[in-house]
Parts: structure tokens; C-alpha cells; sequence
């Protein structure tokens, strides 16, 4: 994973609660066995609308999604997080946002900052007044700026450390190898097994 | 919870279940360094895998070298792109059989068990782990999915993980968790004839929001928990995810260990005796305290059902459709106003008024031995609305063929609803169970968000017994409307 420590990009306010993972990515998506190429697939069903803020020629670059309270309900699809960085995002900022979202984020490197509501819609303000604005990010202060909005982000410590060190969960957890084998040897021996299989 | 409370801690202050469960897992304590704390590392008892979520993770391990650490803890089926009829034949959406292709391919190289279209056991995932007896009480489970949380109705600590952590379980057997917090739901009394788990989960839903249970285990307990089947508990525990919470939870009794005997995984002779005593130990302790509390009283529930476009706007079906300014939060307001365009239903439209379309009787949420029976008692001996489609899609191929020995198939065919084969079917409409453009549907399955069940299609969440009842009258409807003549207007 690549590290980040700080992200300055074009804030695409996205004015909807409970942006759900179906949503972010529509089911017939999810069919595809590749871990890339989701860029097409992101919003899918709202970018039909020409309306829509991302069809908007102000918000092409966008990379900061600032969107509202609770984001990425529902399906634990880790492909909704693989069509907003395909697409190009790189920060979401929301008052609230899902737990299984949340943690595939963190294992992606896609950075989700927690602002508060009022925070939010102060941004929001900002980037509709002046679309194109761009948000800054930075992961070592934990704050967020925008034109004249400057407010500090919740992340836990731990996803934070390992988004700015850039690493890979597995090859973390594979140094304790002989606990998880010591373990293994303490089990209660009535714990199903799959194998063999009895039906 | 319990990462501020390390295993080797020799306290005994009292404890819920969760924090048992997840006390007796931790294989490494979170500890303190360089300016954060590590999460514990948990083992995990039981993985399961379906073919959506997976083949990005087995391409992980494959391009890392690594194996499945344990293959006996894994079990694999096929449920969300399978197709619900026609199942000798080869998928005809070639990118789903593409992916069923794949999820075979990576069983065998990997010497994970996989349950394919076609065999007995083949079915929902979260249908099958319980029905094999692999899901037992105490046990951590995951899955790439997020309604793992119904595997907590056993007293399993049951989440769902992204496909990130699917290749990091297949590697390690483990998981770093973040820690959780703890809140009771109670349900006190005993609910009303027609009145369903189902119910129950939903009004909890519209009482503490989408967003109630983030960060929470839910632990659902009280008289009328306690009374509920095993399949009605599962009901319950699914819908967690639905109000935020990774999970769910419910203390094993004798109504989990009578479920689980038997079973072709259920632990035998001395060990039965031995697990049966562990999983008694697992109540939530007397005096624990739990980080929140919310108490619902079950004498007061009605057949509840959604009328928006997230599983927390739902109302009694004796209710009527909101107004947007009954919202006095701007944001639930705004979502309100999108969800009456999005469903083309006016403010104050009595619930019972709304026509449907189709009636879908499924997914992992409903789609159980006691659904199907509970939906067969209503509609027997009657007639369906001629203008609603109705399709009864088992969860499991076992439950397919008991439910066939009982002859509620016939029950079904006859009253003009279709007999599916077992999938995930039309909850997500990956396969080509799918509504139009504009259908309206009352649907047993858990979400109602836009587009969920087909493009453009308008979802009401209701449970078994309203779904059925409102195949016969053509609008959503209680059992009480079709079991006795109609209520008079007040």
C-alpha cells in the first residue's frame, strides 16, 4: 500500500445521508473476478442523471468527496472502495460513516475523515460557492482546509499509523505466526471442523 | 471492549457475552507503541466464503505464495449469482458463470470444501453454515458478506469483512479488530399473532437509525427474544448490520442446543457434554454493563414495513406515509424527501393502500423452514391477487427439499406463486431475478435501497406472513386482513 501523509485535491460535495454501497456501486458490478478497472461502475445509477455533481465538468478532477452522514451503508463490498479510488478519489469526508466501509478503506489506502456535520456543511457551502475549490488534507495534523474553513478529522491512531507507514495488514500479522500456532494448540477440541466434510 | 481489558488480565469483573467470546479468541493483545494502539488479533473459527467476494482474495494470495492456513475452518458455496431456475444448465450470464467458474477453480487449487449449484447442500451462506451445524454457539465467524451478523442468533460473534480481510483470514486464521462497544436491545412481553421477528428487527431499525449500532455488538435478549425459534432469531441477528452494527447477538438456551443436536457437524458424545457446558457459560454475566441500552416493548408491535429507501423509514402498517417535515434533522429530512420521489408514494397514503407488483419470499433474512410455513398458512386455500407476481426462493437446497416433503411447494405452485430453486436470488438481483424499471415489490429480504432489487425497482420490506398476505389482497397487507375481514377505517 502506498503511504499517505497528505492529499490537496478538487472537493466534490455530494448532498445525501446514508450514501449506501449499492449506491457507491450497483450489485451487477460486483460480478467482475479483477481488483481494478471499477471506475465506470462508481454511482453508476445517479451518474445517468446529468444532473448529478459528478457530471459536472467543474468536479472532473475531483479526489476529496465530501458527503453526508453516514456513508458506505449496507453490503460489505470492498469493490465500493475500488470504484472511488479507481475513479480517482482519494479522501472521503463524512460525519459518519460505516464500519465495514470503514475498515476497507483503511486496508486500501483510501483516507476517511470524520468532521463533524456542522463542519460539513460549512464545507459543502464552500465548494458549491466556488466549484473547483480544492481541499487539503493532511493525515499528520489531522486537519482539513477549505477556503476559509480549517477543522481538525477523527481517525483511530491505529489505521492512521498504518496509512502513513503504507502497511500491508498480512505481512503485520504473519510476524506472530508462533502465537497464532500456540494458540491453535489450545482450541476446545469440540470446535467444528469443514474437513472432513459430513453432510 | 475488550481491547482496553488484555487476555491475560486475571480481573473477573463481570462480562457480556461478547466480550467472552472475544476474550477466549484473542491470539495477540493490542498493546501500546509508537503512539498507537495495535488492535487485538483474534482467531477465527469459521470462514465462509461465497463466490462475489472472493476471487480478488485468492488472486492475493496466489500472486503473495500463500496457501489457505486452514482449510478445515473454511467452507465455500455458491449463492449470489446463481440462477433460481433452470439449474442443470450452464449459467447463462457469462460473466456470473465466469465468477462461479472462478470460485471452483480456486476451491480446488486451494483444497477448500465448496457446495456448487446442484448439490444438497448448496445454498445461502449464511443458510448453510447453521443448517451443516457449523455455527455454534461461542464462535467467531466471518464471511465477505455483511449479513454474517445472522450467525449471532447462536451466540457466535459474527461479522461481515471485506475481501481485504477475506484473503487475510484465508492466510492467517486471524483478524486485528478494532475494539467494540456493547448495547442491549431488550425486548420485554410477547408479541401479537402476526406480528414476526421480522417486525421486531425492523421497528428496532427505525427506533435507533442506520447509523445506531456503529461501533456496537447488539446483544437482543428480554422474554420475547427468549421465546423466538432459532429461525427467528437469525431473522433478528441478520437485519443487525441494517442498523449499523457489525454484529449481533443472542445468549445460546435450550431452544440453540436443541437446533444444533443432531446436526452432521455437531459435536458428539463426551464432546456434546463438554460444548454444551462451555456454551452455558457464555450468558452475559449478571451484573456486566453495557455501553448502551434500548428497550422495546413486544405488546406493542404491529406488521411493520418500509416505506423509504433505507431500512430505517418504515412505519406500523397500520401508519401512513410520512411527511418529509415530520423530520426535524435537516439530513433525514433531505433523505425523506429523495426517498418519496425515488418510491412515487405521496405523504399521508395509508401503508395499506400501497399496490404491488411482485412479492418476493427469500434471502437470507426469510427464507427459512418456518418462513416458508408461516407464508404457507396464509396463503392456503386462497387465491393470489391476479396481478402480483410471487416467487418463493428457499435459502438452502436442503430446505428446498424439505419444504417439498411437506408439500408447501404444491402450496405455493398452486396459489400461482413460482417454486425457485435456492439462491440469493432477488434480494440483490445478481442472477436474473431482477424487478423492472418502476416495479413496486414487497420483499422479505433486508434492504430496501434504490435499485437493490433491479434498476430503477421500488422495495418495501416486510416479513414473511405480510408478504404472503399481500400476494392475496394485491396491496400490502397484515395476515389479520386476509385471516379476518377487513378493518373498518377509524
Amino acid at each position: 500500500m502506498e503511504p499517505i501523509t497528505t492529499h490537496t485535491g478538487v472537493g466534490v460535495p455530494l448532498r445525501a445521508s446514508n450514501v449506501d454501497t449499492d449506491q457507491i456501486i450497483p450489485a451487477v458490478y460486483l460480478k467482475r473476478i479483477t481488483r481494478t478497472g471499477f471506475e465506470d461502475a462508481l454511482f453508476s445509477s445517479w451518474r445517468r442523471n446529468p444532473d448529478f455533481v459528478l457530471n459536472r465538468p467543474e468536479y472532473a478532477d475531483g479526489s476529496v468527496l465530501v458527503a453526508g452522514p453516514d456513508f458506505g451503508t449496507g453490503s460489505s463490498r470492498e469493490h465500493a472502495v475500488w470504484a472511488l479510488k479507481d475513479y480517482g478519489f482519494r479522501v472521503v469526508i463524512a460525519a459518519r460513516f460505516a464500519d465495514i466501509f470503514r475498515g476497507n478503506s483503511g486496508k486500501q489506502g483510501l483516507l476517511t475523515a470524520q468532521v463533524p456535520q456542522a463542519e460539513v456543511e460549512l464545507i459543502w457551502k464552500e465548494l458549491e460557492n466556488d466549484p473547483g475549490l480544492e481541499v487539503a488534507v493532511d493525515l499528520v495534523e489531522r486537519t482539513v482546509r477549505c477556503g476559509s474553513v480549517e477543522t481538525s478529522f477523527e481517525i483511530d491512531d491505529y489505521t492512521r499509523w498504518r496509512l502513513l507507514e503504507g502497511h500491508d495488514d498480512i505481512s503485520l500479522t504473519l510476524q506472530h505466526e508462533d502465537a497464532i500456532s500456540a494458540y491453535e494448540a489450545t482450541r476446545h477440541r469440540f470446535r467444528p471442523k469443514t474437513l472432513p466434510a459430513r453432510t | 471492549m475488550a481491547a482496553n481489558e488484555t487476555a491475560d488480565s486475571v480481573s473477573p469483573a463481570p462480562m457480556t457475552m461478547a466480550e467472552k467470546v472475544w476474550r477466549e479468541h484473542v491470539v495477540v493483545a493490542g498493546s501500546e507503541q509508537d503512539g498507537h494502539r495495535t488492535p487485538d488479533l483474534l482467531y477465527i473459527d469459521l470462514h465462509l466464503v461465497h463466490e462475489v467476494t472472493s476471487p480478488q482474495a485468492f488472486e492475493g494470495l496466489r500472486l503473495a505464495g500463500r496457501g489457505v492456513r486452514r482449510t478445515e475452518h473454511t467452507i465455500a458455496t455458491e449463492d449470489h449469482n446463481t440462477p433460481t431456475v433452470d439449474i442443470d444448465r450452464p449459467i447463462a450470464d457469462p460473466t456470473s458463470r465466469k465468477q462461479v467458474d472462478t470460485l471452483r477453480t480456486n476451491a480446488e487449487e486451494f483444497g477448500v470444501r465448496l457446495h456448487s449449484l446442484g448439490d444438497a447442500d448448496q445454498g445461502i451462506v449464511h443458510v448453510i453454515g447453521p443448517q451443516l451445524g457449523l455455527t455454534q454457539p461461542g464462535m467467531t465467524v466471518v464471511c465477505g458478506d455483511s449479513h454474517t451478523s445472522t450467525h449471532g442468533a447462536f451466540g457466535a460473534l459474527a461479522m461481515g469483512i471485506g475481501t481485504s480481510e477475506v484473503e487475510h483470514v484465508l492466510a492467517t486464521q486471524t483478524l486485528p479488530l478494532k475494539p467494540f462497544r456493547t448495547m442491549a436491545i431488550t425486548v420485554n412481553g410477547t408479541l401479537r399473532p402476526g406480528v414476526s421477528s421480522k417486525d421486531v428487527i425492523l421497528a428496532v431499525i427505525a427506533k435507533i437509525g442506520t447509523g445506531g449500532g456503529q461501533g456496537y455488538v447488539l446483544e437482543y435478549r428480554g422474554e420475547a427474544v427468549e421465546k423466538l425459534s432459532m429461525d427467528a432469531r437469525m431473522t433478528i441477528c441478520n437485519m443487525s448490520i441494517e442498523a449499523g452494527a457489525r454484529a449481533g447477538m443472542i445468549a445460546p438456551d435450550q431452544t440453540t442446543f436443541d437446533f444444533i443436536a443432531g446436526r452432521p457437524h455437531a459435536p458428539q458424545g463426551a464432546e456434546w457434554d463438554e460444548a454444551v457446558e462451555y456454551w452455558k457459560t457464555l450468558r452475559t454475566d449478571e451484573d456486566a454493563v453495557f455501553d448502551a441500552e434500548v428497550v422495546i416493548d413486544a405488546d406493542e408491535l404491529e406488521p411493520f414495513v418500509t416505506w423509504g429507501t433505507n431500512p430505517g423509514q418504515g412505519v406500523s402498517l397500520s401508519g401512513s406515509v410520512p411527511q418529509p417535515t415530520d423530520f426535524d434533522d435537516p439530513a433525514a429530512r433531505d433523505a425523506a424527501e429523495r426517498a418519496l420521489e425515488y418510491m412515487a408514494l405521496e405523504p399521508g397514503t395509508p401503508m395499506r393502500d400501497i399496490r404491488v407488483d411482485t412479492v418476493f419470499l427469500g434471502s437470507c433474512t426469510n427464507s427459512r423452514m418456518e418462513d416458508l410455513r408461516a407464508a404457507a398458512e396464509i396463503i392456503r386455500g386462497r387465491s393470489k391477487d391476479p396481478d402480483v407476481r410471487m416467487i418463493v426462493v428457499p435459502g438452502s437446497d436442503r430446505v428446498r427439499l424439505e419444504a417439498e416433503a411437506e408439500g408447501l411447494d404444491r402450496i405455493f405452485t398452486e396459489f400461482g406463486a413460482e417454486w425457485r430453486f435456492a439462491g440469493c436470488s432477488m434480494c440483490l438481483g445478481m442472477n436474473p431475478d431482477q424487478l423492472a424499471e418502476g416495479e413496486r415489490c414487497a420483499s422479505t429480504s433486508n434492504r430496501n435501497f434504490e435499485g437493490r432489487q433491479g434498476k430503477g425497482g421500488r422495495t418495501h420490506l416486510v416479513s414473511p406472513v405480510v408478504a404472503a398476505a399481500t400476494a392475496v389482497r394485491g396491496t400490502l397487507s397484515a395476515p389479520s386482513d386476509v385471516l379476518s375481514p377487513a378493518p373498518q377505517p377509524a
